[in-house]
């Protein structure tokens, strides 16, 4: 009997061994697969189990995290959430992140290697560093001004300040609180289906990722491509333009808003928004030239991000002259980002020069120790430093006495320009009105703000609608909050 | 080569030991300060880093000092038992009982953190201080395991009416293996697999000569055995298929099946016939696993176990523990440190190893395994020991019972065999489980006592 109780043994030997072989092949051969299954809930878990970072303006947090008690524990709560809904997009636990929650993703939730100066260290203890912070370049005065003016009303804000690219506001209307998108639930679920069920589109994000046609203020991109080709080499030269302007090869004829546009000066058209000058100028530059010139000023590039993407603004690149003469004046096919024409004001008024817009001044760490810091960086010279000296010129002259005045500001020097773009079947749509617009104060050297409004459904009389009564007074809040507020510099 | 020749040239058994054999309580005790303090260390530190959910206030029961207090107390008592009645048991046998018993009710308190409101830890710890005192009972009440050898009939009465009750009660989780009798439940069929070892190992020991030598001759070297003697034996086994399809417990079907098997084959040598009832088994398995849905399921399971989440209905409970041990990996999340409460309503019974496999990771978990693997062979060993038939097939049933009883459920929730419902010993969260395997290694101390146990003169020179 004691060979065979010594055979059971055996026996029992081999099953633990099957075991023991059994158990490393889970745990070690297949643990990859099983943890990258899409049912196994463990990384979401991980993900939710430590406080989000924050995203900070003005140094302060716009974000917050609020512990569920859930398996998905913490949730993300919103401070002024329709106001920076823009910037900060949202992040849920359902329907993930955008905007700065998804394009700083990593460092919010922990996950980015630069957030632990010894990443073995948490290897090893099994922990991970908590969320970092991401630092905005928002300022809250200019938010809020902003976000006041538009008053609920569609539309759109984009500032930035000329010399660095840094946005300064960026604000969309009708807009939402991303914190209704927290967490799971059916009370998420709702809230989501809702938001994207409303006609007024709350969730788009009107700064960054619609375009409009940008209607006259292309003409400033129409005017310093004149200029920089020597198309015009005096602006106040009369440019024999007959009113209405007949569109090249076409019996169509272009009309003004108002009058005294005809045989007017490039100044005189770009003050009183002459679409007929400005056309007939588009058309002698041409259309290689024109494509250029937009491109210089970002136009025609899908890959801008800020650090989210943010939408191409198109300018066509094969057209006839009836249309190039349109698009000249931003119409036919030409359509701009608020975000966009805010460039083109920023490079007039940094001498030329536009600098690549950027949200996310800094990252960093738990404890405020930095991660990374955004690099300034050029992104194309849209026109020559004269140019762009004469262009500065124009555009005051259009807040002074032309058509922009609404935007002036007392104490300091403004630039800008109105437009009111057509748009809809036969243009049957009400209007978009536009401003773009910069403004420094006197005695600074460098402008603080350029700024571009846009607002879709500005209530009023067909005719009346224009950039000035809509839009102006909007920029100018702004741009008031930009001067007024204490410079910040690090 | 016959059974005759083969009894010729059995090795010998284990030497007798010596008159004065080293009795070995010094290190039984220091094994067991070193299991307790062990628990106690995982015990603290589940109770100071908490879940992933904060921590419920603990209860008198569950708090680290009244675990620490109510462990050593318990096994202390044990080995003075031991000491006093058992002094040449085997020294290991109390302290890997200890500390599995010991790991099970932290794993057990740690998915009583994640899981507020079904707080099990508390209850685990009553079963267990009743399954020590029942082991100090067997140690003190039992002097010699002979003794037993005379109640074989009066066993397996027992045992089959145990074994019956519970069809009269409603099924839970689709198996009818529980009596629920006053807010308590217990499943009778645990009771029942002691009393059916010592039935085998009485009756194949009274009978193992007839069943090895007699019998008409087939052909070749099966011989077709006695049906007077199989009789009994094989009603046991056809009874242990009846339960399966009457209470839908394949694990326990399966285990008296192996341990039918095994008992047999120790008590003939007859590999043979181990081999036409596997197949007889194997045969059996197959119809039920076709046409009874319960089992079937079971199966279809261990297949595909990522089957529901391809139906978008989510990971079922085995996909759930196959993660649990994934995440583990090599050194494992840490205790407390694990998700494997997402296993859900069985996590603290049947899917306990899972908890271990991910917070103690593979090294943890083999450790557990290779502690089992030790308790088996030191049941092995005593029954190789023993000098009488009757205690050497206990032994080996008794090791047998413990030893399939891990594979099976172990084997089942890391997915390599069907998962059929069992509990984990001492580990799994379960009063009649702990209850029993107390019993059981109460029994193997007395066995692995008696090898040990120099004998007088006389009978040694006999």
């Amino acid at each position: 009997m004691i060979r065979y109780i010594r055979w059971c043994a055996y026996f029992c030997a081999l099953l633990l061994l099957a075991l023991l072989v059994n158990v490393a092949r889970v745990q070690v051969w297949e643990a990859a697969a099983y943890g990258a299954n899409p049912a196994n809930k463990r990384p979401v878990i991980a993900r939710y189990a430590e406080p989000r970072g924050d995203i900070l303006v003005d140094g302060k947090p716009v974000t917050g995290s609020r512990d569920s008690g859930q398996l998905l524990r913490y949730e993300r709560t919103y401070a002024d959430g329709p106001l920076y809904a823009p910037v900060t997009g949202f992040s849920s636990q359902t329907y993930g992140t955008s905007f700065v929650e998804r394009a700083e993703d990593a460092i919010l939730a922990g996950t980015d290697p630069g957030l632990s100066a010894f990443p073995l260290w948490y290897e090893l203890s099994r922990g991970r560093p908590g969320g970092g912070d991401a630092a905005t370049t928002i300022r809250a005065a200019l938010q809020t001004a902003a976000y006041r003016g538009l008053g609920g009303k569609r539309g759109a804000v984009a500032a930035l300040e000329p010399a660095t690219g840094r946005i300064l506001a960026l604000v969309s209307s009708p807009s939402y609180d991303p914190g209704l998108l927290s967490g799971t639930g059916t009370r998420v679920k709702a809230a989501w289906e809702r938001l994207n069920a409303d006609p007024t589109r709350p969730m788009l994000n009107r700064a960054l990722r619609e375009t409009y046609p940008p209607g006259s203020t292309f003409k400033i991109v129409t005017a310093a491509a004149a200029l920089d080709a020597g198309v015009v080499t005096d602006a106040d030269a009369p440019t024999q333009t007959p009113d209405p302007y007949p569109l090249p090869g076409t019996d169509t004829l272009l009309p003004n808003a108002g009058t005294g546009c005809e045989d007017a000066s490039m100044a005189e058209a770009v003050r009183w928004s002459c679409n007929t000058v400005m056309a007939k100028i588009g058309v002698r530059v041409g259309l290689r030239r024109m494509v250029a010139a937009a491109e210089r000023f970002g136009f025609n590039d899908g890959g801008l991000r800020v650090p989210s993407w943010v939408s191409r603004s198109d300018f066509d690149t094969d057209m006839s002259l009836d249309q190039l003469a349109l698009s000249s004046i931003g119409q036919f096919n030409t359509k701009a980002t608020p975000l966009q024409m805010a460039m083109v004001a920023a490079a007039v008024a940094n001498g030329g020069e536009v600098r690549t817009p950027y949200l996310v001044d800094r990252t960093t760490q738990e404890d405020g120790s930095p991660v990374r810091r955004a690099d300034q960086r050029t992104l194309s010279r849209a026109m020559s430093p004269s140019t762009a000296l004469r262009m500065q010129e124009l555009m005051v002259s259009v807040v002074e006495d032309g058509t922009g005045r609404n935007a002036a500001i007392p104490g300091a020097v403004v630039g800008g320009k109105t437009g009111t773009a057509q748009h809809g079947v036969g243009n049957a749509g009400t209007p978009y009105a536009w401003f773009i617009s910069w403004a420094r104060a006197e005695d600074a050297p460098q402008a603080a703000v350029a700024v571009a409004v846009v607002v879709e459904d500005a209530v009023a009389d067909r005719r009346g609608i224009s950039g000035n009564s809509a839009a102006a007074p909007i920029a100018r809040a702004v741009m008031e909050a930009a001067l007024s507020a204490r410079p910040r510099r690090r | 080569m016959t059974a005759l020749t083969a009894k010729v040239t059995e090795p010998a058994p284990l030497p007798p030991p010596d008159a004065d054999a080293p009795k070995r309580r010094g290190v039984e005790l220091t094994l067991l300060a070193g299991a307790v303090l062990i628990s106690v260390l995982g015990h603290s530190y589940v109770a100071l880093t908490g879940g992933p959910t904060p921590s419920p206030t603990p209860t008198p029961l569950t708090s680290t000092p009244h675990y620490a207090a109510a462990l050593s107390l318990t096994a202390l008592l044990a080995h003075l038992a031991v000491r006093l009645r058992a002094p040449y048991a085997d020294p290991l046998l109390l302290p890997i009982a200890v500390l599995l018993n010991g790991l099970g009710l932290v794993l057990i308190q740690r998915l009583d953190l994640a899981t507020p409101g079904e707080a099990g830890a508390g209850t685990q710890l009553r079963w267990s201080a009743l399954g020590v005192a029942l082991f100090v009972l067997v140690v003190v009440v039992l002097r010699d395991h002979r003794v037993l050898q005379r109640y074989a009939y009066l066993s397996v009465t027992a045992a089959l009416a145990l074994m019956l009750v519970p069809v009269f009660f409603p099924a839970v989780n689709g198996a009818h293996i529980w009596i629920r009798f006053a807010g308590l439940s217990f499943q009778p069929g645990e009771f029942a697999k002691i009393l059916l070892a010592v039935f085998f190992a009485a009756y194949l020991a009274a009978n193992r000569t007839a069943l090895a030598l007699t019998g008409r001759r087939l052909f070749w070297r099966l011989r077709l055995l006695p049906g007077r003697v199989l009789g009994p034996i094989l009603a046991i086994w056809l009874l242990s298929v009846g339960l399966l399809v009457l209470e839908r417990d394949l694990g326990t079907s399966l285990l008296f099946f192996g341990l039918f098997v095994i008992m047999l084959f120790t008590a003939t040598g007859r590999i043979g016939w181990i081999a036409i009832g596997l197949l007889l088994a194997a045969f059996g398995a197959y119809a039920v696993g076709t046409f009874e849905p319960h089992v079937h399921s079971r199966v279809d399971d261990w297949l595909n176990p990522f089957a529901s989440i391809e139906r978008g209905e989510g990971p079922g409970q085995l996909a759930q523990s196959l993660f649990a041990f994934a995440a583990g990996g090599l050194l494992g999340a840490g205790l407390g440190h694990g998700q494997s409460f997402l296993i859900g309503f069985a996590a603290k019974s049947d899917f306990v190893l899972a908890t271990a496999g991910e917070e103690l990771g593979l090294v943890g978990l083999t450790a557990i395994l290779l502690l089992y693997g030790l308790l088996v062979s030191r049941g092995f060993r005593a029954g190789l020991a023993l000098r009488d038939p009757f205690g050497r097939l206990l032994a080996t049933g008794l090791a047998s019972i413990v030893a399939l009883q891990v594979f099976v459920i172990a084997g089942g929730v890391t997915g390599l065999i069907p998962l059929t419902g069992m509990a984990m010993p001492f580990l799994a969260q379960g009063g009649s489980s702990v209850v029993t395997n107390w019993i059981i290694v109460a029994l193997l101390v007395r066995l692995s006592d008696s090898a040990r146990r120099p004998r007088p003169p006389a009978e040694g020179a006999a």
